[in-house]
């Protein structure tokens, strides 16, 4: 089957330059940065501190 | 540019579609469906073992019954269901081929050996530990290998999908960001990669002490990471359910987000926020500080709250705009009246918005309120609140989308047509009734996971007020309604796939079942320009309205039940 792909194509305006993009949505556009934040930060803030308070409890005697 | 892969183009949508994603899509869809069909029937079993009157199984099946009923439809039906959405919204929306199938059919076939492992454990009546496992109860080893051969599967899913979205990078087949349904993809993606590693790190130990490697877990250890996996698995659903509901709403009415930015930093608010809510789990536990459970589940969870009400505006606001452009403008509500209701994919969509919103999403910002939490920890309200998340919020919503799935993916035309257009309907309903029962019961003081509430056998004999009694019996009624709607689900899905009548390329013009061009909007950009939206308003105000009054009750239900004087 042949068909015609839905990529950037005949002169469409410069809008698929990258250095157009504005910052946050090339953040956005980053899925492994996202997946950077997404893992850090419940990492950091739940499982880390949360074992932190954990090891923190004295032993009982 | 165009790369050539084995692939056909949808008449129905024009997107390309992948053969093989489009087999793998079928592949877990299907064993999905199966393990929703299990699990809801042993749902059906618990709450009618609850209903005081029936209390049908002895105790320790109860255990059972009640393990089989959290692992099959809380882990299995909903993972299998939402590897299907992640090919979906990488290999089919983005046009593109799927990256690594090979790894994509090992990743299915240990999904499916651990669930069938899990499965077999705990028919075998050793494993009797609910989902959750806590130690130091303790389940046979095939318990928890089923689960991480599970968890190490949906792993290599997970990253198949990424990888996909890299191949459409590079092979650019899509211009400009990827679409939004996709990037909710992404999220929810992204927060199983981090619920599959808590799993990992928490699993792997519980099944090494299980066949007597490791001395002892630590109780409050396995606690805070398993609810690291327990919580986050339901932010991967909501992250995919509310991608569902974008997409339905594209394909059912042609609309487009309100605005595609604000919904994007709405998914991103869930990456980065919504797992840390884990914290509400152990808002009871000894040992962790006010400080680490208030920062986790309140300032913090209230910007992934915030990125849930954005979604459930947007999703309704969405549909008003584009039902106002389709014609439909008379009044507040022209636009719903005229929403295509008997359209179960539409129907079911918006039921889900409405109920999870109304009824899981309020409830669970209650629960999630370190002090208010006091009032109902573990009582049947936890399990009415997350019926009305994953059963009437991702599940009814996953159904809709099913609508679609048979047509477009499976090729076939639905069977029964009556029952579809019911069958949401009835599941909303049944699924609605049990979690405000169990709201209602758990409000009373009702606990959950508990096999006998009048304590024919304890020592010291307790009374629940017979209002209670009253309300675990309508349980009881409105589970059987909910099993009725799930049976219909189950047999239109598996008789349209076995039977229904193939779906050629001519039906596509004849009996069109997505709105027109909605697989051009679903796969695009852009967003509806309108923000003059009587109804969408009016439906918000409602809502917050309810919300703050029933989050006040509850504080003043607080300073009742505990004076300070
Ligand atoms: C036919 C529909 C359903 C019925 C009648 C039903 C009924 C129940 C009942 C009565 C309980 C036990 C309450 C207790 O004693 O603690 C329960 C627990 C539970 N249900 Fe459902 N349910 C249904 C559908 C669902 C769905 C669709 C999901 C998820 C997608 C779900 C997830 C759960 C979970 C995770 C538990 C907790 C298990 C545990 O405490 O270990 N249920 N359900
Ligand atoms: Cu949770």
């Amino acid at each position: 089957m042949v068909d015609q792909d839905n990529s950037p194509q005949q002169g469409a305006p410069a809008d698929g330059d990258d250095e157009r993009v504005p910052p946050m949505q090339a953040i956005l556009d980053n899925p492994f940065l996202l997946l950077f934040i997404g893992v850090a930060v419940p990492a950091v803030f739940y499982t880390i501190w949360g074992i932190m308070e954990i090891a923190a409890i004295p032993i009982a005697k | 540019m165009a790369t050539t892969f084995a692939h056909r183009v949808c008449p129905d949508t024009g997107l390309k579609v992948c053969r093989n994603a489009e087999a793998l899509i079928k592949a877990n869809a299907v064993v999905a469906i199966v393990f929703l069909a299990i699990g809801g029937l042993f749902g059906l079993l618990v709450a009618l073992t609850r209903w005081p009157a029936v209390h049908i199984l002895p105790a320790d099946l109860f255990y059972l019954a009640l393990t089989a009923h959290g692992a099959d439809i809380l882990i299995f039906w909903i993972i299998f269901f939402e590897i299907a959405i992640l090919y979906f919204a990488s290999a089919v929306l983005l046009n593109c081929r799927l990256a690594t199938p090979r790894f994509a059919w090992l990743a299915f076939a240990l999904m499916l050996v651990g669930a069938l492992m899990g499965n077999v454990a705990v028919l075998q009546g050793e494993s009797s530990v609910m989902f959750t496992s806590y130690v130091p109860m303790q389940a046979a080893p095939h318990f928890y290998l089923g689960l991480i051969l599970f968890a190490v599967g949906a792993l290599i899913a997970v990253f198949v999908f990424f990888g996909t979205l890299v191949v459409a990078h590079q092979e650019k087949t899509y211009e400009g960001s990827i679409p939004l349904v996709t990037f909710g993809a992404v999220a929810a993606a992204i927060i199983a990669v981090y619920t599959i590693a808590s799993g990992a790190i928490i699993l792997i130990p519980t099944f090494l002490w299980s066949v007597g490697l490791i001395g002892e877990i630590d109780t409050l250890t396995y606690r805070v990471v398993w609810w690291g996996l327990g919580h986050s698995s339901q932010q991967i659903n909501v992250a995919a359910h509310v991608a569902v509901w974008y997409a339905i709403a594209a394909l059912t009415v042609g609309s487009k987000p309100l605005s595609e930015k604000v919904s994007r930093m709405a998914f991103l608010l869930y990456i980065a926020f919504l797992p840390i809510a884990s914290a509400h789990h152990l808002l009871t536990d000894p040992g962790l500080s006010s400080e680490f459970k208030i920062f986790n589940t309140s300032y913090a969870i209230y910007l992934a709250v915030l990125a849930s009400m954005i979604h459930g505006m947007s999703v309704p606001g969405a549909i008003e705009a584009a039902q106002r452009r389709n014609g439909f403008t008379q009044g507040v509500f022209g636009w719903l009246r005229n929403a295509p209701w008997g359209n179960p994919a539409f129907s079911g969509m918006f039921l889900s918005v409405v109920m999870f919103g109304f009824v899981g999403g309020i409830s669970g910002v209650v629960l999630g309120t370190e002090q208010l939490n006091l009032l109902m920890h573990n009582t049947l309200y936890v399990t009415g609140h997350f019926h009305g998340t994953v059963a009437a919020g991702t599940t009814l919503a996953f159904m809709a989308i099913t609508y679609l799935v048979i047509p477009l993916i499976f090729r076939r035309e639905l069977i029964l047509k009556r029952w579809c257009k019911w069958q949401p309907y009835l599941f909303g309903i049944g699924t609605f009734g049990i979690s405000m029962l169990m709201m209602g019961a758990g409000t009373l003081g009702v606990s959950r996971r508990h096999w006998d509430m009048t304590f024919s056998d304890a020592t010291l004999s307790f009374d629940y007020p017979p209002a209670a009694f009253l309300m675990m019996g309508l349980n009881g009624i409105f589970a059987v309604l909910a099993t009725i709607g799930g049976i219909m689900f189950v047999v239109i899905v598996v008789g349209s796939v076995l039977a229904g009548k193939s779906r050629d390329a001519e039906a596509a013009k004849t009996s069109p079942i997505i709105f027109q061009g909605g697989g051009a909007t679903i796969a695009g950009h852009g967003g509806e320009a309108t923000l003059k939206l009587p109804g969408t308003v009016t439906l918000v105000t409602v809502f917050f309205i309810s919300f703050v009054l029933y989050y006040f009750v509850n504080w003043k239900f607080l300073s009742e039940v505990w004076p300070l004087s």
